[in-house]
């Protein structure tokens, strides 16, 4: 058990460095970059923690973490039982604690950031969700006895995953139905190996397993089965559509067909769900990267995933070309300074305007237009501008477009009476995710549109209760 | 898992197969497809046509040749062995309306894709012709099921060998030189035969569709690796198709991007011929070694 240190020299103590694999060696491989916490790392860090009596920390996360108790616990060396209280809000918690933008949540709410630095919160919670793996002791939680009432679920993303272990848990015969080959959404066939290792995924999966949960995967809802057949078919009493907004956005530029322009989810579902970086052994081909100049369009955590996985390829160059200023990124902070680190170049204010390629049909080049910051716009982000007369073209061999996503409309074109608005998300009731159809709920990215996992996980809890509602009482 | 019920060749290097997959049975409809994969740890996700589908017995059918390492690795496999995955039915259905006189053409194993949206067309009271070519006798595929669908059927050999000598396009063009009335087209198969089918059909302003083969990965809508030029227009066609107006496609642009991994494709292949048999095991072992444990690994000859 830790010392309790007086506040004063607690806050002395500067916020502990995350071990990372040197910079030049891992930009060569897909191996985790974040080493994580070791004990000694953790129990300094949790020193860190003022152990305020209104924690700021824990009105900072979306799903309310209780962060000064874990933390509590941490410093106590009771790991298991830190896990355990992570687990009471968040069933995901060695994934959350790898991608959650804390800065924008927990931490940056947390009372320490205003004259030192944060406490890392993520790093922590990662630290006893690991150690918790590591033991193989998951405290998993009792489940109820059988309702005999049969929850499918649609997609098995955070949102999916979330809901169904929660129904599990009160006795719901539940059945997660995924589109794929692998269960975990964007998990698996988005973040890359390097920010979440798929072991972290499958472990939690396995978990869920053991609660109950059946996982069926090939199936897409909408064509494989119907949303009718699912309930007069096949007898389920409620249904949770939890089907992410996959569908690629392009940009609409001359050129965009030629060999080597990837979507940003076509680039990571090759690198990453079929394995296409382990080039050996999968049989699904990427285009050549190696020794090559690869650009990738956007700021997000998607174009960043995209951006660092081509590094590892082998490219030559690799660029990030952004619309926007450094500032207005909306990419995870440490994702930005990873890629930077790991000698990512950065073209911002620069936006492409045509791809041009050769006779063959393969890309060799962008043009690219420079950008300057207007007046903001609705997002209250300055607005770029096209600066005249500045294109120019820059040779690159392969380009990947990451400028987000929408709604993928497979279920909502094939389910008679599920209203969605007018840019093909599914309408829920805020409060209970109720859809426009008598027991469907919906929620995560399909509802709300893309956006984090922990408010894909929160989604999926708050589903969960609503539709234990609806089964107990039978009421709409 | 889904098990193969039964598979028998069709010609050299191409082989039909029965695989129970109940749902897909019930729903699909002519012109859609699954996608497969063969190998459970590295396989690739490869679309094909579902060619038929028994929804009591729960079973569809698949007609596949082998071009590139998985669908020759799927060639090798026999009734008893399982597919890790099958997904579908993905894509939009054909349209089928009694249009009057409808000219499917067939080449290669495309005939195999057009095959059930021909007996689609037959019961919605169309005059069905057929037109089905190949390169030569041998891999002239599905004749009886055609003729039996058919109410004319014509085979073309490039070489002569089988039926009349030439290529689909001749006869087409022959059948409406005679003053045959065409409401109709379907063609299916290499991409220069759909291209060259539908500059025949253009000038008379006959309604012609095609199903096009772009690389595909998801089948779902979710990558755009499908992504097809008609009408100006970006189109998925795993959702928006596979089948288009063949006089709006742009085949230039499609069997550019069919090409794009066309020298990865050869390595793979040429790596799997060499070595053959650890590769056949992986897939071969699950079922194997799950119904008889004390087996191990096969070696030795397949
Ligand atoms: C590359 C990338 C990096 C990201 N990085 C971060 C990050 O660092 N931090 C962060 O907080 N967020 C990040 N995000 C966002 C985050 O991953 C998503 O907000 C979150 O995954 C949404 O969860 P979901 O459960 O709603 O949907 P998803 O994770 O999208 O899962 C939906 C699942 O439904 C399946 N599905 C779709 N249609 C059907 C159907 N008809 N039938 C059956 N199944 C279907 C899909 O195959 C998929 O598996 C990232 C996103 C991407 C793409
Ligand atoms: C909607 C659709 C339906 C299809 N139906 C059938 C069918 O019923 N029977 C059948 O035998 N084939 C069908 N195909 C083609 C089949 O999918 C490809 O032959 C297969 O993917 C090739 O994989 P491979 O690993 O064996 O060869 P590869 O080594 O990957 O490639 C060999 C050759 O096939 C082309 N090719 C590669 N991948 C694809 C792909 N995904 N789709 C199309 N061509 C590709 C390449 O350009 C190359 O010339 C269909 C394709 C589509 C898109
Ligand atoms: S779930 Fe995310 S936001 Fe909440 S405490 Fe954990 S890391 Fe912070
Ligand atoms: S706000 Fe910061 S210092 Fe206060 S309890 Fe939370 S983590 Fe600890
Ligand atoms: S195959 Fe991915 S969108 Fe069509």
């Amino acid at each position: 058990m830790a010392e309790r240190l007086p506040p004063k020299q607690r806050t002395k103590i500067p916020r502990q460095e995350m071990p990372e694999q040197n910079a030049k060696q891992r930009a060569g491989n897909f191996e985790e970059v974040n080493q994580g916490f070791g004990f000694a790392i953790a129990e300094k860090e949790a020193q860190r923690c003022l152990e305020c009596t209104d924690p700021k920390c824990m009105h900072g996360c979306p799903v309310g973490v209780q962060v000064r108790e874990f933390v509590d616990l941490v410093l106590e060396g009771e790991y298991l039982q830190a896990a355990a209280k992570i687990r009471e809000d968040n069933v995901l918690p060695a994934v959350t604690g790898r991608v959650c933008p804390q800065e924008n949540q927990c931490e940056g709410a947390c009372i320490l950031s205003k004259r030192f630095s944060p406490l890392a919160i993520g790093h922590l919670e990662r630290f006893v969700a690991d150690y918790e793996r590591s033991t193989g002791l998951v405290g998993l939680p009792e489940r109820a006895p059988d309702t005999g009432k049969k929850v499918a679920i649609v997609g098995s993303g955070p949102a999916g995953l979330s809901c169904a272990g929660d129904l599990a848990l009160r006795g719901h015969d539940v059945t997660v139905l995924e589109a794929l080959h692998e269960i975990g959404g964007v998990l698996v066939y988005g973040i890359p190996e390097f920010r979440l290792p798929k072991d972290v995924v499958r472990g939690e999966v396995d978990n869920m397993r053991k609660m109950g949960v059946k996982f069926e995967t090939n199936v897409v809802v909408g064509k494989t089965v119907t949303m009718d057949q699912l309930f007069d078919e096949e007898g389920y009493d409620a249904v949770f559509i939890a089907t992410g907004a996959g569908l690629p956005k392009f940009m609409n530029l001359p050129g965009e067909h030629l060999g080597g322009v990837y979507s940003a989810n076509e680039f990571l579902t090759r690198v990453n769900l079929m394995k296409a970086y382990d080039s050996d052994q999968s049989d699904s081909p990427i285009y050549e990267c190696r020794d090559r100049n690869v650009a990738v369009m956007g700021g997000g955590n998607t174009a960043m995933d995209a951006v660092r996985s081509a590094l590892r390829l082998g490219a030559k160059n690799a660029f990030i070309v952004y619309r926007r200023g450094q500032e207005e990124m909306p990419a995870r902070k440490e994702e930005v300074h990873h890629a930077m680190d790991e000698g990512v170049q950065f073209l911002n204010l620069h936006n492409p305007v045509e791809f041009v390629g050769d006779d063959e049909g393969y890309l060799t080049g962008v043009k690219l237009q420079k950008m300057e910051l207007g007046e903001p716009d609705e997002s209250g982000r300055r607005r770029p501008v096209p600066i005249e007369g500045s294109e120019f073209e820059m040779p690159i061999d392969v380009a990947v477009i990451a400028i987000g996503t929408g709604a993928n409309p497979l279920v909502q074109s094939t389910t008679p009476g599920l209203e969605t608005n007018q840019w093909g998300y599914i309408v829920a009731d805020e409060e209970s995710l109720r859809t426009s159809r008598r027991g469907v709920f919906a929620g995560g990215d399909i509802v709300s549109g893309a956006a984090t996992v922990i408010l894909a996980m929160g989604a999926g809890r708050t589903a969960a209760r609503s539709i234990h509602d609806y089964l107990v009482t039978g009421e709409w | 898992m889904f098990a193969i019920a039964e598979a028998t060749f069709l010609a050299p290097d191409v082989k039909r197969f029965r695989i129970e997959a109940p749902r897909v049975a019930r729903n699909r409809k002519a012109g859609q497809f699954v996608i497969v994969r063969v190998e459970a740890e590295h396989g690739e996700r490869i679309p094909l046509t579902i060619a038929d589908s028994d929804p009591e017995a729960g079973t569809i059918t698949i007609i596949v040749q082998g071009v590139g390492k998985t669908t020759k690795m799927l060639n090798r496999l026999e009734a008893g062995d399982t597919l890790p995955d099958v997904v579908g039915p993905l894509g939009e259905p054909s349209d089928i309306q009694n249009f009057g006189t409808v000219v499917v053409v067939g080449g290669g194993v495309g005939t195999a894709i057009a095959y059930p949206t021909a007996v689609a067309m037959k019961q919605a009271g169309n005059r069905v012709l057929g037109i089905v070519g190949a390169r030569t006798r041998e891999l002239l595929i599905l004749e009886e099921e055609m003729s039996a669908t058919t109410d004319e059927l014509h085979l073309m050999t490039d070489d002569g060998s089988y039926g009349q000598q030439g290529f689909v396009t001749q006869k087409l063009q022959q059948l409406i030189d005679e003053g045959e009335e065409i409401d109709h087209v379907l063609a299916i198969g290499p991409i220069p035969m759909m291209a060259a089918i539908a500059d025949v059909t253009r000038p008379y302003d006959i309604k012609t569709v095609v199903s096009l083969n772009p690389i595909m990965v998801d089948g779902t809508g979710m990558c755009g690796g499908c992504r097809v030029t008609v009408g100006g227009v970006s189109k998925f066609a795993c959702v928006d198709g596979p089948e288009f107006d063949a006089h709006e496609v742009d085949f230039k642009i499609l069997s550019q991007r069919n090409k794009m991994y066309r020298e990865r494709e050869k390595r793979s292949l040429e790596e799997f011929e060499m070595a053959p048999q650890p590769e056949l095991d992986r897939v071969h072992a699950c079922h194997l070694q799950q119904e008889h444990p004390e087996v191990g690994p096969r070696v030795g000859g397949a």
